[in-house]
């Protein structure tokens, strides 16, 4: 688990990249790890064509479940929502790079999981109009 | 300083020989560093073999078999009662009665009780340090009673504010409240608020699970009128624990549970029920539990438990010590800072560390911490915390612990980098 806290990740952390809110996001969607008390908040906005043209997260939470949404978010970018909702698990998994433990496994996942209800949200949102 | 020089010795005995779960080893080969008792104690061998006793020697059921083993099993049971009695000073042993956890015992006077006495527009005071457990029954109660919740404040150390208790106390019929914090380990000046609470006309429910384990508890000298606690943060087996109420009350609240053992003589129209304690012990009780549960007290009572709170006072002096030399990197410390005013409980964080990862770190050191809201959501929000780090203190922990505690923090900065 140690190896986990490499530079790029201390980086996501510290950094977060496409943090924040939108001015008038298309779809939202939040949740949070009871265990902890980590919160989280994704906000896309959608083109004519279905795809996410720009895409913001907020919230707190640890190393592992921020780093893992900053990194997510920056491939989300331009993908449609379909797209988005197939995401597995090993998107996150490749992106850290090594074992996550099953303690922290939410902790990682917290991230795909709000984006994907986003997604789902957003798509029930095409339909509805 | 060496292990045994600082450790909690009753002759030329080693605390830490009697627990078989400190002589493991972690996956990677660490050694245990068990620092989250406050969420649950780890066991002694006397209290194992009790367990192991009951089902292998004299299993059966109690108050109902006329053969040798049943009543040895009852006799068992019944005398763990009396032991609970003497460590609480309690006035008889009808007084205790077996739970499964303090949970529980809070929700059997919260129905009982609070079922009986609590009426529209009454006032339940609880503070704002409560676990979840001292919470949540009496949110429910309030709504089922039409009473209304208020809240004793505390200061941004997690110390209580006693100005107010008396406007706060008007209308009140019941006051709950924590003994000692299990956030931030504030001991709470519990004699004062009984005697204020009582001059106002209201009772008290005092939440003993982080107290009775670290410090000696008298509910007479408290004046308390309950007393919880739960067996397994005090040496003893998960899925035992005790409400300790006075005779006067409890033999006024009508039954909890109902069913078996808890009556007296039923028809099949109505029932009268037992004497106490048994009319608040429907069904089968966890028999192997209690009796193992009065080992553990005799555990306790070998070492005294004056002596188990000044050993966690001196490592807790000892702790904030060497945590000290970290505070200029970023360690920050809740609660009173005081060995005198706390009980073996440290809360933290680390610069811009979330308290999982410092968790995370730490277990690869075999260094066992809690992370997270403690069960104290409401307190956390009202002292601005997302999360803590917390350290938690028992007879078998000692310096060297604590020096492993530093250690891994130390391996914390470095592996984030901190200046
Ligand atoms: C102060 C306090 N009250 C109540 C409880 C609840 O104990 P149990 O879960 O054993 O019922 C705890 C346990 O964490 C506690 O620390």
């Amino acid at each position: 688990m140690d190896d986990f806290y490499r530079d790029f990740i201390l980086d996501h952390y510290r950094n977060p990249r496409n943090f924040g809110h939108l001015p008038e996001p298309d779809a939202v969607a939040e949740d949070r790890n009871p265990l902890c008390g980590d919160e989280m908040r994704v906000e896309i906005a959608v083109d004519e064509s279905g795809n996410v043209s720009d895409i913001r997260f907020s919230g707190k939470g640890c190393a592992i479940s921020q780093a893992s949404a900053s990194m997510l978010l920056e491939q989300a970018r331009g993908k449609s929502l379909e797209h988005l909702l197939a995401l597995g698990k090993e998107s996150v998994l490749e992106n850290v790079g090594i074992d996550i433990s099953p303690t922290r496994m939410k902790c990682a996942m917290l991230g795909l999981s709000v984006l994907k209800s986003a997604a789902l949200a957003g798509l029930a949102k095409a339909e509805s109009e | 300083m060496s292990r045994t020089a600082s450790a909690l010795v009753a002759g030329e005995r080693d605390v830490r020989a009697d627990f078989p779960i400190l002589g493991e080893r972690t996956s990677r080969g660490k050694r245990l560093v068990y620092l989250d008792s406050a969420a649950t104690s780890q066991k002694p061998t006397v209290v194992i073999d009790a367990i192991e006793r009951y089902y292998r020697e004299y299993n059966a059921n109690i108050h109902r078999g006329v053969y040798e083993i049943a009543a040895r099993a009852t006799d068992a049971f019944e005398e763990a009662r009396a032991k609970v009695a003497r460590f609480l000073n309690a006035a008889e042993s009808a007084e205790i009665i077996w739970t499964r956890n303090a949970t529980e015992a809070i929700n059997l006077v919260a129905w009982s009780w609070g079922g009986a006495n609590l009426h529209e527009g009454d006032v339940i005071l609880v503070s704002e340090l409560e676990h979840h457990s001292n919470l949540v029954p009496w949110q429910l109660l309030a709504e089922r009673s039409g009473s209304r919740l208020r809240f004793i404040p505390v200061n941004d150390r997690g110390e209580l504010q006693l100005d107010t208790l008396d406007a706060l106390l008007e209308g009140c019929k019941l006051v709950a409240i924590a003994h000692v914090s299990n956030t931030l380990g504030t001991i709470l000046p519990i004699a004062e608020v009984v005697a204020r609470a009582h001059a106002a006309g209201a009772i008290v429910l005092v939440d003993g699970a982080q107290a009775a384990p670290h410090m000696p508890v008298d509910v007479r000298a408290l004046d308390a009128d309950f007393y919880v606690l739960s067996a397994h943060k005090m040496l003893g087996p998960t899925g035992i624990g005790v409400l300790y109420g006075k005779r006067a009350l409890l033999d006024a609240m009508p039954p909890f549970l109902s069913g078996g053992d808890m009556i007296r003589s039923v028809s099949y129209e109505r029932s009268t029920f037992n004497e106490l304690p048994w009319k608040f012990e429907a069904g089968t009780s966890n028999i192997a539990d209690a009796i193992a549960f009065g080992s553990a007290i005799d555990y306790l009572e070998g070492y005294g438990m004056e002596n188990i709170r000044a050993h966690e006072r001196a490592l807790l002096a000892y702790a904030f010590e060497g945590l000290g030399a970290l505070e200029e990197r970023g360690l920050a410390i809740y609660g009173p800072h005081d060995p005198e005013r706390s009980s073996g409980v440290i809360s933290m964080n680390f610069a811009d560390i979330h308290a999982h990862d410092l968790a995370s770190i730490l277990d690869t050191e075999g260094i066992c911490i809690r992370a997270g809201h403690h069960c104290t959501m409401p307190l956390m929000g009202r002292l601005d915390l997302a999360a803590t780090a917390r350290a938690s203190f028992y007879l078998y922990n000692d310096r060297s612990d604590v020096d492993a505690l530093i250690t891994g923090l130390e391996k914390a900065a470095a592996i984030f980098r901190l200046s």
